[in-house]
């Protein structure tokens, strides 16, 4: 079977469709195009009654009560501001203190950066080297005006997994909310809202291999009951919590992603776990200054980010055309400025610059993981080769001796 | 943001990737950037008696970007006298490899590491004649 050209493993920037998933939802473009809150025809209870059931799969996935508890958006970005902005200006009376990590997404990060210009307190607790938060240093941050604590689930550069659990007890017995941002993680690793006590959980469709523009806020319902205030206003959809009509196809698109889940999940993350191990294995074997970012075991399982040192990032991905992958590079943020997951782990400037993610995902072969490893092997060594640093390194120059010119 | 063909030309078929020997005295080596900014360039010149530089090398640690404006700075100053190749502008690397904006100060620093070079070379020089002239007092002296 020959391989097909260009090869896609930057599964934690976005998926591609299913098949199933388009099958499903093609009907509610076409015949089935009712506006699910048209009470008084069949066009509407159609598309209701496709919603509702949506709703419950989805509660299914994360293991929540009922589909009441989920709301949904137009993706995790705004499931994060809802949850973050909802929460802080509806408890506004109880307190103004969030905490949260220095590794979440800009979603989380930015919504927590405009309530501090409206004057809420926000702590932002490290991570370890590792990638890992420390839930005794979230403990330490709570003070009796913290209202809520937002840590994500998997982290999508490193792909490191969060104590959400541990995290969760120690919210639950300092009566604060705990929100997650499960859009990488949710059926990939294990994630329970209820076992974990998660008030609000954030996920989408396009990570899990379903459309883009619709995802999920799922709003604790039952000890305690979580409210909200509004962060879009109108017809008062969603309980309230959300107005806007649903968009129906990717309701349903997102639920048949999340069936497939529930039944495959199991097999899939056994199968991706293997094959990222063997891009990992099969490229670690081969070159010399090569280094994982991040824990090793406590990973999602298609997850690889590696520093090749005297490589840079955005380098190596030219070297590497006809494969689809990211960088922790400055050079290939907007900012020129180095990934700041990896420099909240305290990986050194260079060592950020020089990274590369892996995502590998449902539709990536063994077949595609050898042609990577041999083309990422390869280009490395020519890189190095090009590679003043690694010039010196090979004569025993110590790097971090050197004064550097740099303007 | 695709990279322009001639960018990638130069990271496919880079021109003069390689070492120099720093302790020639017509060798001249400029090293700029540093890691932690991602940008690292070392470029070097062999400049012959008549002060025109016959060879140049360079390696990069740096984007597709980096590497190209390096390859094309030692392929513009061989055959050039040191005075000229001084004069080469970053802009003019810019326009040669379309560098988008965001890529300007990868062509600053190839300008940097040419000029270093020159400089490192001018400084051996110098210090090669004040050596010749420290010299001869001293046979005076003896003699």
């Amino acid at each position: 079977m020959s391989l097909k050209l260009p090869i896609y493993m930057d599964n934690h920037a976005t998926t591609p469709l299913d098949p199933r998933v388009l099958e499903a939802m093609l009907p509610y473009f076409t015949e089935r195009f009712g506006n699910a809150a048209s009470r008084t025809h069949a066009f509407g209870w159609t598309a209701e009654a496709a919603v509702d059931a949506a709703r419950d799969t989805l509660a299914q996935l994360i293991g929540a009560d009922s589909g009441k508890e989920i709301a949904f958006t137009s993706g995790a970005t705004e499931s994060d501001n809802l949850a973050i902005k909802g929460v802080a200006e509806y408890y506004q009376s109880r307190g103004n203190h969030i905490v949260t990590t220095t590794i979440e997404h800009k979603a989380v990060l930015d919504s927590c950066k405009r309530l501090e210009k409206q004057g809420y307190q926000v702590s932002y607790v490290d991570v370890g080297k590792d990638g890992i938060v420390d839930p005794a240093a979230i403990e330490a941050a709570i003070t009796d005006k913290t209202i809520l604590v937002s840590v994500m689930l998997a982290n999508n550069e490193v792909g490191t997994v969060q104590p959400i659990e541990q995290i969760g007890r120690i919210t639950r017995s300092k009566g604060v909310l705990l929100h997650c941002d499960a859009v990488q993680g949710v059926g990939k690793v294990p994630f329970d809202v209820k076992k974990m006590n998660v008030d609000l959980a954030s996920i989408t469709a396009h990570k899990i291999y379903g459309p883009k523009g619709v995802g999920a806020l799922y709003v604790r319902r039952s000890k305690p009951r979580v409210r909200l205030a509004a962060q879009m206003d109108g017809g008062g959809h969603e309980r309230g919590n959300r107005s806007g009509t649903l968009n129906v196809p990717g309701i349903v698109g997102f639920a048949k992603a999340a069936e497939i889940l529930i039944k495959e999940g199991k097999q899939e993350n056994e199968r991706l776990r293997a094959l990222r191990d063997r891009l990992h294995q099969s490229i670690a074997a081969r070159l010399d200054a090569v280094q994982l970012n991040g824990h090793p075991e406590q990973r999602l399982p298609g997850n690889l980010n590696i520093s090749f040192a005297f490589v840079e990032g955005e380098g190596l991905m030219m070297a590497i055309k006809d494969v689809a992958v990211s960088s922790g590079s400055a050079c290939t943020s907007a900012s020129l400025e180095p990934s700041y997951v990896l420099r909240s782990m305290g990986l050194d400037e260079d060592l950020a610059h020089s990274s590369i993610r892996f995502g590998l995902g449902r539709f990536n072969t063994e077949a595609e993981v050898d042609y990577v490893a041999d083309l990422v092997v390869d280009k490395v060594k020519r890189l190095r080769d090009m590679s003043p640093l690694y010039e010196m390194y090979q004569q025993g120059v110590d790097l971090k001796s050197i004064q550097w010119a740099a303007h | 943001m695709a990279y322009s063909e001639k960018v990638i030309e130069h990271y496919e078929n880079p021109r003069n990737v390689g070492t120099l020997d720093n302790s020639d005295e017509s060798v001249g080596t400029g090293l700029v950037g540093a890691p932690a900014c991602g940008d690292v360039m070392r470029l070097q010149i062999k400049v012959n008696d008549a002060g025109v530089i016959e060879d140049a090398k360079f390696k990069t640690f740096g984007c597709g970007s980096a590497i190209a404006s390096s390859s094309l700075a030692t392929e513009w100053i061989k055959g050039k006298s040191v005075d000229e190749a001084a004069e080469i502008k970053n802009s003019q690397i810019a326009e040669e490899l379309n560098l988008p904006p965001v890529k300007i100060h990868c062509s600053v620093l190839a300008e940097d590491a040419i000029k270093s070079a020159i400089e490192d070379y001018k400084k051996k020089r110098a210090a090669r004649r004040a050596l010749d002239g420290a010299a001869e007092p001293a046979k005076e002296a003896h003699g």
